[in-house]
């Protein structure tokens, strides 16, 4: 499988009244053609900045993107998405890469019909004259199991509940059959039944049209049972990547094995103990110069505190950056 | 640096102790960072400065009439002189120092006029929004009505039925300001009746008086201070407006309303009669709003500084 | 699981709200939030209560607490009826029982400094003041982990879990023998969920609080909770214990509930076989009659459709709401239904 997204130390700082925000201390991964890229962290962890960051979505002011590429190959050929103008940017978005938000109440418009707002992205990218975005918006409609969609076509937001209007956003995302669709909490606000329908959507989606997909949660749980390989993130760094099995079996990030640790597990026993994590995340409004999680680690040792651990390759695809060998419970050579 | 292994798990807080120092050192930079602000305070500042020193800014009694020098023109232009700095009106009187003396006028009207018109205001908010029901509906209707008058129209007729005096003028204004309080009052005690915080407090066991008190009127104060100072810029005004009509303080009194009037029919011979006083007029309440303006950005990120 | 005898007993609660028709229509439609709701609380127990949107959990917790008054029903906190209660009878008992809310950034004044808000019940209720206050709010501070010094402090100088150990050591305070927590993490981030459980766990052995502890997910329900209630459109479908609700759920709606969690293990949920429900829960101003789950339940049947389940005990300690239930697992929707994970 070939890639399609290189992101290379991408760095992305906010100037705001209380200082400057360092969200993204320089941030590298890829994606491949097809694969479901899992992006974990908390608030704060800079997960949503990057992706927003790639696609030209930050708000600027207050935010600027101070380094980094993103490569990405596309059916148009390779391009920095970073160093695109906004008219190239537009045509990229929904094109080519498309989008589900958290929250279908704010990401629609609500005065559209959700008709209007399918078509929208059908004409500006494919071409479709009106009566061509129609007729294939309502086929969009049933394929994300929107049920009468001729009729639900010319229906506005407000008439549909949650879980309808994160199908409706889904279809919007994948009208243009995009390469990419990046999803940013698209199941968080939603309930736990309506959650493993909309995942059971995408996975057949994704199944269907070979989309790559990123997902970016807090959750877990949902991770793993839908991701190829996992992003963590911490402090606007990524800390751990691996391939789902071993990131869940072999954390060697002393956070993800904190994340996993303080999880309640359904299938556990409940006298297990949760073990929290303690202290709070950064703040990021001061440049470290040490790990960003030394303040609440268990390993912490003096270099921690004086260098930036690298992302060190412990496995074919697993990455941790971490001065310490969870595994070997050592310190690391390098 | 040591980790700080300290026996609590959260010590490291979100900002710095609220102490003394720490909250004039944020006020202080707030200021900086909005220059108008800056401005504003400054010009309330002067204000307030000349009311309160006016006999030591100025020899000349505002009131003393000098027919052998009247009608003099600013120091600056030709028959001027700089004895009379700004001038004099029409009966000898030195202009600067009648500006200087009107700014107590001015200030004190107006200034008590906002405090009567925000207590009355906000008590009728406080129990039309808290009590609610039927209370909220007998109270509102006649503030919504004044509101909906055209307002100079109304204080111009009250002030024709109650007369000449800085008495009138204060009520007036106290009276007919307070439904823009009392609206603003009942609109944030509706608000923040419906709050967690308020929730709590009857989870807890909180009794009316106690919430009203404790804990909606404390909210309140930040939006009402806002308010309170945009009032007395308009105050500032509404008193320059009637003393132009003749509805004002009684003649005798130096204010920039009056001062307007009395240079009336020289707009165009004698031009720095009614412009100085129009400037300081405009200075004063420019000042006042500036100063409003950057009040209501203190109080509002501040609620909000809540970090997630 | 404790049993050291029942100090809340809950009868058939009902809140209802007027669905508001406009200025000038007579709308007897209501909202059934919680419409008959049954379930008894030990000391030192805590109870889950779990659902999704609508299902009227919060609204339940509410009722008892008689922060919102109830329809109908009763709540008998050891043998007092709360709904009897008159207002300055109601105000003197909450010093036994209090809520923590959810949302750490709105439930505590933010003019108050720390202290003021821990003091606030001891101060309503008369039981402390002066330096004996001042020292029993520093403990209160130590007791849910925080630095007795940040009294003075005030809320927006605190992060989220921080504010949620605020509002733990004010509702405890008065010592009361029950705790309503509405859903305390779900503002939380994940590495500060487990901070504030674990406390929430050991301040109830240290004290022999009870708990009703509502939320909706699932996982942590199950993980603090001794017994577990599910809810559905103001019905509570199962109670059971925590143990049995996950490996034999018997009521239909809780099978696919339990079914659709996603569990942190990639090999686990690679083999799952999830009961994907069809369609969306109804409104609960317009539920549907006899048993409301039935449009959406694959094994429903013509009695469904008529009569309400009662809630009845099936095997020891494991009561559900359905026609189908019994101990031979005739409610259990059989594996052909399911859907595999692939």
């Amino acid at each position: 499988m070939s890639e399609i997204l290189q992101v290379k130390d991408l760095i992305t700082r906010f100037y705001t009244v209380d200082g400057i925000v360092y969200a993204l201390n320089g941030v590298s991964f890829e994606l491949s053609e097809g694969e479901t890229l899992a992006i974990v962290g908390e608030s704060g962890s800079g997960k949503s900045v990057s992706m927003m960051s790639i696609v030209g979505l930050i708000p600027s002011p207050p935010g600027r993107i101070e380094g980094g590429q993103a490569l990405f190959h596309g059916s148009q050929g390779t391009s920095d998405l970073l160093r695109l103008s906004t008219k190239e940017l537009n045509d990229v978005r929904g094109g080519q890469i498309g989008f589900v938000f958290q929250d279908p109440q704010t990401s629609l418009n609500p005065v559209l019909t959700i008709g209007r707002q399918i078509a929208e992205t059908l004409t500006r990218h494919l071409g479709l004259n009106g009566k061509q975005a129609r007729a294939r918006g309502v086929e969009l409609l049933a394929e994300v199991g929107i049920p009468d969609p001729h009729l639900r076509y010319d229906n506005y937001p407000f008439e549909f509940s949650g879980g309808m209007r994160q199908r409706v956003m889904i279809a919007i995302a994948v009208a243009c059959r995009p390469q990419i669709v990046i999803a940013d909490e698209p199941t968080t606000a939603l309930d736990v039944t309506i959650q493993a329908q909309v995942v059971d959507l995408f996975k057949r989606l994704q199944d269907k049209l070979g989309i790559a997909v990123i997902w970016i949660t807090h959750d877990l749980g949902v991770v793993a049972g839908l991701a190829d390989r996992v992003l963590v993130y911490y402090g606007g760094r990524v800390v751990e990547t691996a391939k789902v099995d071993d990131l869940y079996e072999h954390p060697l990030h002393p956070y993800t094995l904190g994340l996993l640790k303080a999880l309640p597990r359904l299938d556990m026993h409940e006298s297990r103990r949760l073990v929290s994590i303690e202290g709070t995340p950064p703040d990021l409004l001061t440049p470290l110069q040490q790990c960003p999680f030394a303040w609440r680690c268990n390993h912490v040792f003096e270099r921690c505190w004086h260098e930036i651990p690298p992302l060190y390759q412990v496995g074919v695809v697993h990455q941790s950056a971490c001065f310490y060998d969870l595994e070997k419970e050592e310190i690391r050579d390098a | 640096m040591d980790k700080a292994l300290s026996i609590r798990p959260d010590d490291n807080l979100l900002s710095k102790e609220r102490t003394l120092k720490n909250q004039l050192g944020y006020i202080g930079g707030l200021l900086w960072r909005d220059r108008s602000g800056v401005i504003g305070m400054l010009i309330f500042l002067s204000v307030v400065f000349a009311a309160l020193f006016a006999p030591f800014i100025t020899k000349y009694d505002p009131l003393a009439v000098d027919f052998e020098h009247s009608k003099l023109p600013p120091a600056w232009q030709q028959g001027g002189n700089f004895e009379h700095l700004l001038g004099t009106d029409d009966l000898g009187r030195d202009m600067f120092s009648r500006i200087i003396y009107s700014a107590r006028v001015s200030l004190f009207v107006s200034f008590i006029g906002a405090l009567i018109a925000s207590i009355l205001g906000v008590g009728l908010g406080l129990i039309a929004g808290y009590v609610g029901g039927r209370m909220d509906a007998i109270i509102m209707a006649p503030v919504n009505l004044v509101l909906s008058l055209p307002y100079l129209l109304f204080v111009v007729f009250i002030a024709t039925v109650l007369g000449r005096s800085l008495l009138n003028v204060i009520l007036i204004f106290g009276i007919t300001n307070s439904p823009i309080f009392a609206r603003l009052t009942r609109g944030e005690v509706l608000r923040i009746r419906e709050s967690a915080y308020v929730e709590s407090a009857v989870s807890a066991g909180a009794r009316f008086w106690r919430i009203l008190l404790i804990h909606i009127l404390p909210n309140l104060i930040g939006p009402l201070i806002t308010l309170a100072t945009f009032q007395v810029s308009a105050m500032i005004f509404y008193e320059a407006g009637l003393g132009f009509i003749g509805l004002s303080v009684p003649p005798s009194v130096p204010s920039w309303g009056n001062m307007l009037a009395d240079g009336r029919s020289y707009l165009s011979s004698y031009p720095w009669l009614t412009t100085f006083p129009g400037l300081a007029i405009v200075y004063t309440s420019l000042g006042m709003n500036l100063l409003g303006d950057w009040l209501r950005d203190v109080f509002d990120p501040k609620l909000r500084r809540s970090r997630r | 699981m404790p049993d050291n005898g029942t100090l809340l007993r809950v009868v058939e609660l009902k809140k209802y709200f007027p669905v508001r028709g406009g200025l000038f229509s007579h709308s007897d439609r209501m909202v059934k939030a919680v419409d008959g709701v049954s379930f008894d609380i030990q000391r030192g127990e805590t109870l889950g209560l779990v659902g999704e949107s609508g299902c009227g959990k919060t609204t339940t917790g509410r009722a008892i607490l008689q922060l919102q008054k109830p329809t109908s029903g009763q709540v008998y906190l050891d043998d007092v009826e709360l709904t009897k209660l008159d207002k300055e009878s109601l105000r003197r008992l909450r010093t036994r029982m209090q809520i923590v809310f959810q949302d750490p950034y709105a439930s505590l004044n933010p003019r108050h400094s720390v202290e003021t808000i821990i003091a606030e019940p001891l101060v309503i209720h008369n039981i402390l003041s002066g330096p004996a206050l001042h020292r029993r709010v520093g403990e209160l501070l130590e007791m849910v982990g925080l630095n007795p010094a940040y009294g003075r402090r005030f809320p927006h100088e605190f992060s989220g879990g921080q504010r949620q150990r605020i509002m733990i050591a004010r509702a405890l305070s008065v010592k009361p023998d029950f705790l309503v927590c509405d859903e305390p993490i779900s503002a939380l981030d994940v590495s500060i969920q487990a901070q504030v459980v674990n406390l929430l766990q050991s301040l109830q052995e240290q004290l022999g609080v009870a708990y009703l502890f509502v939320a909706h997910d699932l996982s942590m329900v199950k993980h603090i909770s001794h017994r577990v209630a599910v809810m559905y459109l103001g019905h509570c479908m199962e109670l059971t214990d925590r143990r049995s609700i996950f490996n034999n759920p018997l009521h239909p709606y809780a099978q696919s509930l339990i079914s659709a969690v996603p569990i942190a293990n990639p090999k686990l949920e690679r083999k799952r076989q999830r009961l994907i429900l069809k369609g969306e829960p109804p409104s609960p101003a317009n539920p549907p009659l006899g048993c409301v789950f039935h449009p959406r339940c694959l094994l429903m049947k013509d009695v469904c459709r008529v009569e309400i389940p009662k809630l009845r005990e099936v095997k020891p300690g494991h009561f559900v709401a359905c026609h189908l239930a019994d101990a031979e697992g005739h409610s259990k929707i059989p594996t052909s239904e399911l859907s595999n994970n692939e």
